[in-house]
């Protein structure tokens, strides 16, 4: 992804925001979008992710900083003026119009002629396979139409950059996934840039090119989906993105790619040293799961503890179990339903162990 | 395996259908029951007498119940020929008004009909007075001579018409009163005299000052409405109690506040003559006139239009407004083609409560309005307390009633009374 300055579509530079002089819900936010990317704000309720959709649509004025929408500071513009389309979480379709001219309201305000207007509609209404029910009101509509035709309206005056605030939030799990991926489809097709929130962080890994974690007014990591998981830079994100296990503990010896990190049990671990403030200091150590293996060869991995099962959960392809390792009993480990694994039971102790790479050394949570 | 076309059977092997009807009757039964005192009560207190206030809009069994062998006999007669009646309907009037006179109930028939012909009421008395000494064995002259001796209105054709005329059961001079029409000699039906003419007049004006006063307090309301409800609810609520303050007070109180604040000598005019807007002697007369009514009214009904406006407003999803800004219309573009017709519901709502509750209104043009805001609810009550001429009172409120009527359906037609919210 371009990182320069000068490519990006949508730059936030030194944003701040503050509602009542207090407390700032924006702290410092440095944002590049490039043109065709689809980013991700992703991060718990009140972290500020709407207050910056606010903030680019020009709904909410920023406390300090600067947005840039093609290289053009924005800040005074006012929002109609910014041709950006939105996507509301309720919504937004007006009750008093029929969806045609709902969709038609863009082009007409831009004072598009009729025919033209019509054609737009038609092509945007088919793009999301509603065309036949351009003269219905949208309480007529069941709300994952209500939601189609909310995508359509936001793009049928071809905006640069569509902004998305939980689109899906109101619908359940599997319209969900399938309104995931059209509207990945079509973000595909047309090549808009999409600033998208949710606080579903699989539904962001699914869609996004890039995610922007999102905690406490702060970008905790910007990274493409799959460096997220694997690469997580601090141990909110490792927390927030997938399942992790957390270790506490202070590092005993660092060198360039490595340290080992003692646990308040006395255990050492070696780990990857990530982020970590240095000799003698906290450190949070974060493992995945999936990542731990029952059972090791001998000499194989440099981490072997002993661990007591406490709690086997039954989940189909695998078996999650708590186990009790380095003085932490909220240790997760998954097991594969595969036949020799399946001999585990309550209680059983059992020895476990993960590689150096696999354990990455954060910061102190 | 029942087949598909049997019909239906509950546990018990009684048909759903049946069993169906049977708890939703009780249903129906127990809503019935919950109604009922409250429909009694209604009936009672309110459906019946209103009724027969209606009635009496063309009830007219006066003629019939004093005069009852006359108006048989005068039935045959036939005034277009501009003839007097025959002997026998003199002498049948001469009968029956003996009796009534010595009941000393003929005056009222003379009081009745002095509605329709002034004049008639004195002739009913003074022919009254000579009936009730009359014996019919001292009799020189025919009937008919008699009569017209004792006046000589007995002697024209008018008099016996106006009497034909009226002699049935219902009449419908009153409603023709209330329009400003009469009946003339020959039954037809014509304007009355220019100068006579009232009712239409105040009717119009009643309309008028309606409208206007709807119209002003959409006006005002709209954006306290609009300010109430965008507010933080903190604030919302404190200016709420502000509108509804006026509530708690007696109209009586606050249209007595509004005479101190308007008239000749009022704070108003005082405050105006001392910073020299306007002269001493040029101040304004704001009361006693329609201005005063409009004032006032204004100001009294405004609550009834912000409360359904403020309710309707506050159900508007802000992001309406935003979504259509982000789509490229401008703020005011954006009021008014997203914000101001979902806002239609309330405008219309407020509007036909305040409008309804303003064409019927009486204290405030009562002592606000002086002579010209006046409004048709004065006239009525002028007639029932006062005139006591209830049948034209009864007339006056029926063809309000169907004004409202329809008003209210061509309301429907336009708006759509499903549309309505009042809250
Ligand atoms: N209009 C406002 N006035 C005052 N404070 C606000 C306003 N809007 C948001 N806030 C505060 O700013 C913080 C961030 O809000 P924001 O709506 O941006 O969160 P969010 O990340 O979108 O959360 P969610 O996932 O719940 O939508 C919250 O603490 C919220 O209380
Ligand atoms: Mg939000």
């Amino acid at each position: 992804m371009p990182e320069s300055n000068s490519e990006a579509l949508v730059r936030f530079e030194n944003v701040q925001k503050s509602y009542d002089g207090e407390v700032l819900v924006v702290k410092d936010l440095n944002l590049n979008i490039a043109k065709g990317e689809f980013l991700t704000m992703l991060g718990p309720s009140g972290s500020g992710k709407t207050t910056c959709l606010m903030m680019l649509a020009g709904f909410e004025p920023a406390t300090h900083g600067e947005i840039y929408l093609d290289n053009v500071p924005i800040n005074r513009v006012p929002p109609h003026k910014r041709g950006i389309g939105m996507v509301f979480q309720s919504y937004a379709l007006f009750p008093h119009m029929t969806i045609g001219e709902n969709l038609a309201f863009p082009l007409e305000v831009r004072k598009m002629s009729k025919s033209d207007r019509d054609a737009k509609v038609k092509k945007a209404l088919d793009m999301v396979q509603l065309g036949a029910f351009a003269d219905r009101r949208p309480a007529q509509l069941s709300g994952g139409q209500q939601q189609r035709v909310a995508v359509a309206r936001s793009l049928v005056f071809d905006p640069d950059v569509v902004l998305m605030d939980e689109p899906l939030g109101a619908l359940d799990k599997n319209l969900r996934e399938q309104m995931q991926y059209e509207i990945k489809h079509i973000h595909d097709r047309l090549g808009v840039t999409v600033l998208y929130v949710t606080h579903d962080q699989s539904e962001a890994l699914t869609m996004s090119n890039r995610v922007a974690v999102f905690d406490d007014g702060v970008i905790q990591q910007l990274a493409p989906p799959d460096v997220l998981y694997e690469q997580p830079e601090n141990a909110f994100v490792a927390d927030f993105i997938g399942d992790n296990n957390c270790l506490g503990g202070v590092v005993t010896e660092e060198s360039e790619n490595s340290c080992a990190v003692q646990t308040a049990d006395g255990s050492n671990i070696r780990a990857n040293k990530i982020n970590i403030a240095g000799k003698g200091q906290k450190s949070t150590l974060s493992i995945r799961p999936e990542r731990v293996i029952v059972n090791p060869e001998d000499g194989k991995v440099p981490n072997v503890f002993q661990a007591k099962a406490l709690e086997l959960i039954y989940l189909g392809d695998h078996i999650r179990t708590r186990m009790e390792v380095c003085g932490n009993d909220q240790f997760y480990v998954k097991i594969p339903n595969s036949s020799h694994h399946a001999d585990l039971n309550k209680g059983d102790v059992v020895n476990i162990g993960w590689n150096e790479y696999d354990c990455r050394a954060l910061d102190a949570q | 395996m029942a087949s598909h076309t049997e019909a239906l059977k509950t546990a018990d092997g009684i048909s759903l259908k049946l069993s169906l009807q049977r708890s939703l009757r009780r249903k129906k039964r127990n809503a019935l029951l919950l109604v009922a005192p409250l429909f009694l009560f209604i009936l009672v207190t309110f459906l019946f007498p209103i009724f027969d206030m209606l009635l009496r809009g063309v009830e007219n069994s006066i003629t019939e119940e004093i005069l009852p062998t006359t108006v048989v006999v005068l039935a045959d007669w036939d005034p277009a020929l501009g003839k007097l009646p025959e002997e026998e309907v003199f002498k049948a009037f001469t009968v029956d008004g003996q009796i009534a006179a010595k009941a000393k109930i003929i005056s009222r028939l003379g009081k009745r009909l002095n509605y329709e012909k002034s004049g008639f009421s004195s002739l009913f008395r003074k022919t009254g007075r000579k009936l009730r000494k009359f014996d019919p064995e001292k009799l020189t002259s025919t009937y008919k001579e008699n009569l017209i001796k004792i006046d000589k209105k007995w002697g024209q054709v008018e008099t016996w018409a106006l009497l034909h005329r009226e002699s049935g059961s219902y009449t419908k001079s009153y409603y023709l009163a209330a329009l400003d029409l009469t009946q003339n000699a020959e039954g037809n039906i014509e304007w009355k005299e220019a100068d006579s003419r009232i009712y239409i007049d105040l009717f119009i004006r009643t309309l008028w000052l309606s409208c206007l006063i709807t119209f002003l307090t959409i006006l005002l309301g709209y954006p306290i409405a609009y300010l109430l409800a965008t507010l933080k609810s903190k604030t919302s609520n404190l200016l709420m109690i502000l509108v509804l303050l006026p509530f708690w007070t007696s109209l009586l109180v606050r249209t007595s506040a509004w005479i101190a604040l308007l008239q000749k000598e009022g704070v108003i005019n005082d405050t105006l003559v001392a910073i020299g807007i306007i002269s001493d002697d040029s101040r304004l007369s704001m009361i006693h006139n329609s201005t005063g009514t409009l004032i006032a009214m204004t100001h009294i009904l405004l609550p009834f239009m912000i409360l359904p406006l403020f309710s309707v407003m506050k159900t508007i999803d802000p992001s309406y407004v935003r979504a259509a800004r982000s789509m490229g219309a401008t703020g005011f573009t954006a009021f008014r083609r997203v914000y101001f017709p979902n806002t239609i519901a309330g405008i219309g709502a407020g509007g036909i409560l305040v409008f309804i509750l303003s064409i019927g209104f009486y204290i405030t043009p009562a002592l606000v309005g002086g002579v010209d805001g006046t409004m048709i609810s004065n006239f009525i009550a002028y007639h029932i307390s006062t005139s006591l001429n209830w049948g034209l009172a009864a007339a006056l409120g029926a063809i309000l009633l169907a004004l409202v009527l329809a008003l209210y359906i061509l309301y429907d037609k336009l708006v759509g009374v499903d549309n309505m919210k009042l809250g």
